[in-house]
C-alpha cells in the first residue's frame, strides 16, 4: 500500500521556503555579515540583548487637573464680573485639585450666579451653594478622568517628539498597563541615560505670572512678611540659582493663575543678547494667548512680571509697554547647549504635568553581547544533546525527529521574523525550552508506534495507530502550555513577554512539524521499504 | 534501544512513600518560607537599586565597601558573581529604604561616584578627564566633536564623522573586549590617529564599567508582586477549567493539586537555597505549570483510554498499568527537557541563572508529581466515594466519548 506523498512534500517545502524567507528576508548578499544583517533586520533584539534603557514614568495627572481647575477659577471670576456680580473671592483649594470655592457671594444674586455657573461650567462641575454665602464647584468624575487621560496622551506625544529629536532609533513610548498614569519608554542603544532623562523629565512648563510681592531673601522671610500664610490666590516661587543679582536664591510672591500658560507657546528659538553676547531663548505666543497678554500688559504698565520655568523664576521684568506675542528668557548663565535644549523643549511643547521615574533598567551593550553569546551557546548545546540522544535511541526514526526539530526551529524563527517580534534573553530560553518540549510530541508518537509494533501490528498500521492515539494527548498538552504562555503574555512585560511569544510560536510550529512533517517522513520511508521489512524505530 | 520494556511497578502500593517524600519537601520549603529565609525577592519585586559592575581585575570587595561607606551609602550588599572562572563582576545592591521614588537616581550616582573616586585604577587624579570605560555613545560623540582633534570645524559632516568614530570605539570595546579596554593604544586600528591621541591626552580608563543598572521604585515593585501572584493563580485556574472541560472535574482537581505541589516545592527551593525570585523566575514557574500539566495529562489520557477498554478492572490496577505504559515516554521527555534546561543552567549565564534553576527543580518535581501525586489522587477519590457508599463512578467509565 503506497501513498502518494507528492503534494504533501511540496507543501512542506513551500512552508520551509516561506519561513526561511521570514528569517532572512531577501538578503543583500550571501556573505556571513550580509546574512547576519538581514536576520537582525527581521528579528529584532530586545533591550536586554542590544543594550539600552527602559524607563517607567508616572505622569502626575493630578497637576493637569489642578491647572485646568485654576484656569476655570480665573474665568469664573471674570464671568461673574461680566454679569456685574461681585463676589468676595474665587479660590482653588490647594489640597484638592478638583475643587473651586466662591466666598462672599451676594445673597440676592443667587439665581443669577446659579445661571452663570450652570451655563458655562455645568457640564464640567457639580455646583452647590453652601452656608455663609459660599458656592462650591466640584469637578465631575468624568471630567477629571478626561483631563487625566488627555494629560497622559499629551505627555506621551511630547516625550515621543523629544526622544525623536535626540535621534534614538526605534524608541518605544506607550502607555503602560499597570496604571492609568504610567508610560513605558524604551530607548535601544542608549547607554548614557543621564542626558536623555533630563530631556524627558524636564516639564518645560513656561509660565508668566504677575508679581505680587518680593523679592524675599528666603521662604521664612517671605512667610513672615506675609503674616504667616500665603494668600490663597498666590504662590511662593524661588528663583533659579544665579538669576538674582545677589547670587543666592530669592523668593517671589506670584499670582497663582498664570497670565501665559504652558500650552500658550507657539515656537521658540535661540538668539544672542546683543549687549552681553550670552545665549537667550526667544519665544512666541499663540494668537489667543497673545491677545490676552496684550490686554494684560496694556492695562498693567509699570508692574512686574515673572517668567517661571518649571516652577523656578527665570526672570523678573517690569512692563514698559504693551507686549503682544513675544518674549525672551535670559539669565541664569545658560550655556549654548542648555539654550538649545530649552528651545527644543519649548518647541516640542511642554508636558502637561511633571513626571516621576518609577523604574529604570539600563543594560550596557557589553552585557547584551555576552548574553547573546551565552544564549546561543546554551541553545546549540541543548539542541545537539537532544538530537544526538534521539538518533541513538530511535535510530531511523531519530533522523525523522531531528528533521522535525530543526524545522520547528526554522518555523519558530520565521514566525518571529514575519511578526517582527522582539527576541529577548528569556526569549532565547523559550527557544531552548521549545526544543526540549517539542521533542515530547515525537517521543509520544514513537513510543506509541513501538507499542503497536509490539502488539504485532504491521509497520504501516502501527504508524497509523501511533499517530491517531497520540494526537489527542498532543493537543491537550499543547493547549495547557499555550494557556500558561498566554497568561504570561497578558501579565508580563518586556523580556518576559518575549519568552511567552517564542514559547507559543514554538508550540504552534511543533504541532505542524511533529505531527504532519514527521508523519510524511514515516510514510515516505514505508513507501521505500519492502513488504514485511522492519521499521527502524 | 529501549530503556523501559514491560515495566510492572506497583506505583499505588508506594503511595505512602510518595506522600512522605512530598510532605518532607513541601514542609521544609514552607518552614524556610515562614521561619528561615522567607522568600528572597529580586529587585523587580522588592524595589531598590542594583548596579552590576565589571572590573578589569578581581576586585577587592572590602575596598568597594569602604568606598561606598565613604560616599555615604548605607549597608550596601556587595556580591561577587561567579561566572565560570573569571569572577571580575560585582553586584551592588541598595535596599529599599534608600530608594523612595524621588531618590531613585541618587543611589546609582552615589555608587558611580564612590567607584570613580576611590576605585579607579588611576585613582581620582583625573579631574576633568573623560572616563572612556563608562562613556556613553552620545556623550563620547559630543566630547569628540567639542575637542575636534582632526580640526574639522563645527559642521554636520564633522558631527557625523565623530559619531562614527565614537560608535566604532564603543563597538570595539563592547564586542571585542567585553566592555573594558586593555589600553587606549589598543584603539589604534579602530579610530583615527588624531582621535586616539586626543583620547590618550584627555581620557583615561577607570578599569571598571557599569554593565547593568536596575532601579525599581516601591510602587512598581508592589504592582509587580501583585501581578505575579495573579498570573500564577489565573494560570492554575485556567488549567482547572480546561481539564474540567476535556476530562472531568476530579481530573482537573487532581492535576491542579499536583501542579500546585510542584509550584510550592519550586518556590520552597528558592527559599531554602536563598536565591532571589525575579520576574523571569515567575515566567519559569508559569511554564512549569504548563509543563507539569503536560505530564499529568499524558498519564490521564492513558487512564481514560484504558478505562474505556476494560471496565471491570479495579481502578487502581488500571491506573498502575497506565502509568507503566507511559513511563517510558514520561522519563524520556522529562530527561530530554531536563537536558536542554541543564544546558541553559550551565551555559546560559548569570542573568538566566534563577530562571534555569526554577526549571531544573521544577521539571524533576513535575515529572515525579504526575506519577506520584495526580494519579494516586484519582484512586483516593474513588476509594473515598466507595467508602461513603456511592457508586464507583469514575469518569470515562460512564462517559464514552473522547
Amino acid at each position: 500500500m503506497r501513498k502518494n506523498l507528492t503534494s504533501k512534500t511540496i507543501l512542506i517545502f513551500a512552508v520551509v521556503i516561506v519561513f526561511v524567507f521570514g528569517i532572512i528576508g531577501l538578503p543583500g548578499g550571501f556573505s556571513g555579515s550580509a546574512l547576519k544583517a538581514s536576520i537582525l533586520n527581521r528579528i529584532h533584539l530586545g533591550l536586554d540583548l542590544k543594550g539600552g534603557t527602559h524607563l517607567i514614568l508616572q505622569v502626575m495627572v493630578n497637576e493637569a487637573v489642578g491647572t485646568a481647575r485654576d484656569s476655570d477659577a480665573a474665568h469664573i471670576q471674570q464671568d461673574l464680573q461680566a454679569n456685574s456680580i461681585t463676589v468676595g473671592s474665587v479660590t482653588s483649594d490647594p489640597s484638592r485639585p478638583d475643587l473651586i470655592e466662591i466666598n462672599g457671594a451676594p445673597l440676592d444674586r443667587s439665581s443669577d450666579i446659579r445661571s452663570v455657573l450652570d451655563s458655562k461650567y455645568g457640564t464640567q462641575y457639580d455646583i452647590a451653594s453652601g452656608a455663609n454665602n459660599t458656592w462650591t464647584l466640584t469637578m465631575k468624575a468624568s471630567a477629571v478622568a478626561d483631563l487625566k487621560k488627555n494629560a497622559l496622551d499629551q505627555a506621551i506625544e511630547v516625550i515621543r517628539t523629544r526622544v525623536d529629536s535626540l535621534g534614538v532609533t526605534e524608541p518605544v513610548v506607550e502607555p503602560y498597563n499597570l496604571g492609568s498614569d504610567q508610560i513605558l519608554v524604551e530607548l535601544p542603544g542608549i547607554d548614557d541615560e543621564g542626558r536623555v532623562k533630563d530631556v524627558i523629565q524636564s516639564t518645560a512648563r513656561l509660565e508668566i505670572h504677575a508679581v505680587l510681592g518680593g523679592p524675599y531673601t528666603s521662604e521664612q522671610d517671605a512667610m513672615q512678611q506675609l503674616g504667616g500664610t500665603v494668600p490663597l490666590d498666590s504662590i511662593l516661587v524661588p528663583t533659579k540659582p544665579g538669576v538674582s543679582s545677589t547670587g543666592g536664591v530669592q523668593w517671589y510672591q506670584l499670582k497663582r493663575t498664570a497670565e501665559v500658560g504652558g500650552t500658550d507657546i507657539r515656537s521658540a528659538r535661540v538668539s544672542q543678547n546683543p549687549n552681553t553676547n550670552e545665549p537667550e531663548v526667544d519665544f512666541y505666543l499663540t494668537t489667543a494667548a497673545g491677545d490676552h497678554f496684550a490686554d494684560y500688559t496694556g492695562a498693567n504698565k509699570g508692574k512686574y512680571l515673572a517668567v517661571v520655568l518649571d516652577n523656578k523664576v527665570q526672570e523678573v521684568a517690569s512692563i514698559h509697554d504693551q507686549i503682544r506675542d513675544q518674549g525672551n528668557i535670559s539669565g541664569g548663565n545658560m550655556s549654548n547647549q542648555q539654550a538649545n535644549d530649552l528651545a527644543m523643549l519649548l518647541n516640542t511643547g511642554s508636558l502637561p504635568a511633571s513626571l516621576h521615574y518609577l523604574q529604570e533598567s539600563t543594560v550596557g551593550p557589553s552585557l547584551g553581547v555576552d548574553s547573546i553569546h551565552q544564549g546561543v551557546m546554551a541553545s546549540i548545546v541543548g539542541m545537539l544533546a537532544v538530537m544526538i540522544f534521539m538518533l541513538i535511541y530511535y535510530r531511523g526514526a531519530g533522523v525523522n525527529a531531528d528533521i522535525a526539530l530543526f524545522l520547528n526551529l526554522v518555523i519558530l524563527l520565521g514566525f518571529m521574523g514575519f511578526t517582527s517580534s522582539v527576541l529577548t534573553l528569556p526569549g532565547i530560553a523559550g527557544v531552548i525550552l521549545t526544543i526540549g518540549m517539542g521533542v515530547d510530541s515525537n517521543v509520544l508518537i514513537f513510543e506509541r508506534i513501538r507499542e503497536e509494533l509490539r502488539a504485532g501490528k504491521s509497520p504501516s498500521a502501527a504508524v497509523d495507530q501511533g499517530f491517531a492515539h497520540a494526537w489527542t494527548t498532543i493537543l491537550d498538552t499543547h493547549v495547557t502550555t499555550i494557556v500558561s504562555a498566554a497568561i504570561l503574555f497578558i501579565f508580563g512585560t518586556g523580556p518576559v513577554r518575549g519568552f511567552a511569544v517564542t514559547l507559543s510560536f514554538g508550540l504552534f510550529a511543533n504541532l505542524f512539524t511533529a505531527v504532519f512533517v514527521s508523519r510524511v517522513i514515516f510514510e515516505a520511508n514505508l513507501n521505500r521499504k519492502q513488504r514485511g521489512e522492519a521499521l527502524s524505530i | 534501544m529501549e530503556l523501559f520494556r514491560e515495566v510492572k511497578i506497583d506505583w499505588l502500593g508506594k503511595k505512602w512513600y510518595f506522600l512522605g517524600f512530598s510532605l518532607i519537601f513541601s514542609v521544609s520549603g514552607l518552614l524556610s518560607l515562614f521561619f528561615w529565609h522567607g522568600l528572597p525577592l529580586d529587585v523587580d519585586f522588592r524595589g531598590g537599586t542594583v548596579v552590576r559592575v565589571k572590573f578589569d581585575q578581581t576586585p577587592n570587595l572590602d575596598h568597594i565597601r569602604q568606598a561606598a561607606n565613604k560616599a555615604g551609602i548605607k549597608d550596601p550588599r556587595i556580591q561577587a558573581i561567579n561566572v565560570g572562572t573569571a569572577s571580575n563582576e560585582v553586584i551592588i545592591t541598595l535596599g529599599e529604604a534608600q530608594t523612595s521614588e524621588a531618590a531613585l537616581d541618587k543611589g546609582r550616582a552615589a555608587i558611580l561616584n564612590a567607584l570613580t573616586n576611590s576605585y579607579s585604577a588611576t585613582g581620582p587624579s583625573n579631574p576633568g578627564k573623560l572616563d572612556l570605560d563608562n562613556a556613553g555613545r552620545s556623550s563620547l560623540a559630543v566630547w569628540l566633536a567639542q575637542k575636534d582633534p582632526e580640526h574639522l570645524g563645527a559642521n554636520d559632516a564633522a558631527t557625523q564623522h565623530y559619531t562614527q568614530q565614537a560608535d566604532a570605539i564603543l563597538n570595539f570595546k563592547d564586542n571585542q573586549h567585553g566592555g573594558l579596554l586593555p589600553s587606549i593604544d589598543s584603539l589604534s586600528g579602530t579610530a583615527t590617529p588624531a582621535v586616539v591621541n586626543q583620547l590618550k591626552q584627555d581620557a583615561y580608563l577607570s578599569g571598571f564599567t557599569i554593565r547593568n543598572v536596575e532601579i525599581v521604585g516601591p510602587q512598581v515593585g508592589a504592582q509587580l508582586r501583585k501581578q505575579a501572584l495573579l498570573a500564577t493563580l489565573y494560570s492554575l485556574a485556567g488549567m482547572l477549567v480546561y481539564l474540567w472541560f476535556r476530562f472531568e472535574l476530579i481530573y482537573g482537581v487532581a492535576a491542579v493539586v499536583a501542579v500546585f505541589h510542584d509550584t510550592l516545592i519550586t518556590v520552597g527551593a528558592f527559599s531554602l537555597s536563598n536565591q532571589e525570585v525575579s520576574l523571569t523566575v515567575i515566567a519559569a514557574i508559569l511554564t512549569l505549570v504548563g509543563y507539569s500539566m503536560n505530564d499529568t495529562i499524558v498519564v490521564f489520557d492513558r487512564i481514560r483510554e484504558n478505562l474505556r477498554m476494560s471496565r471491570r478492572e479495579p481502578l487502581a490496577a488500571v491506573v498502575n498499568r497506565s502509568i507503566n505504559q507511559t513511563l517510558s515516554r514520561t522519563v524520556l521527555t522529562s530527561g530530554l527537557t531536563f537536558l536542554t534546561v541543564l544546558s541553559l543552567f550551565v551555559f546560559g549565564g548569570e542573568v538566566l541563572r534563577g530562571f534555569s534553576f526554577a526549571l531544573v527543580v521544577g521539571i524533576l518535581i513535575g515529572t515525579y508529581s504526575s506519577i506520584a501525586v495526580a494519579a494516586p489522587m484519582l484512586v483516593a477519590y474513588q476509594d473515598w466515594r466507595a467508602g461513603r457508599g456511592k457508586a464507583a463512578a469514575l469518569p470515562a467509565a460512564r462517559k464514552a466519548k473522547a
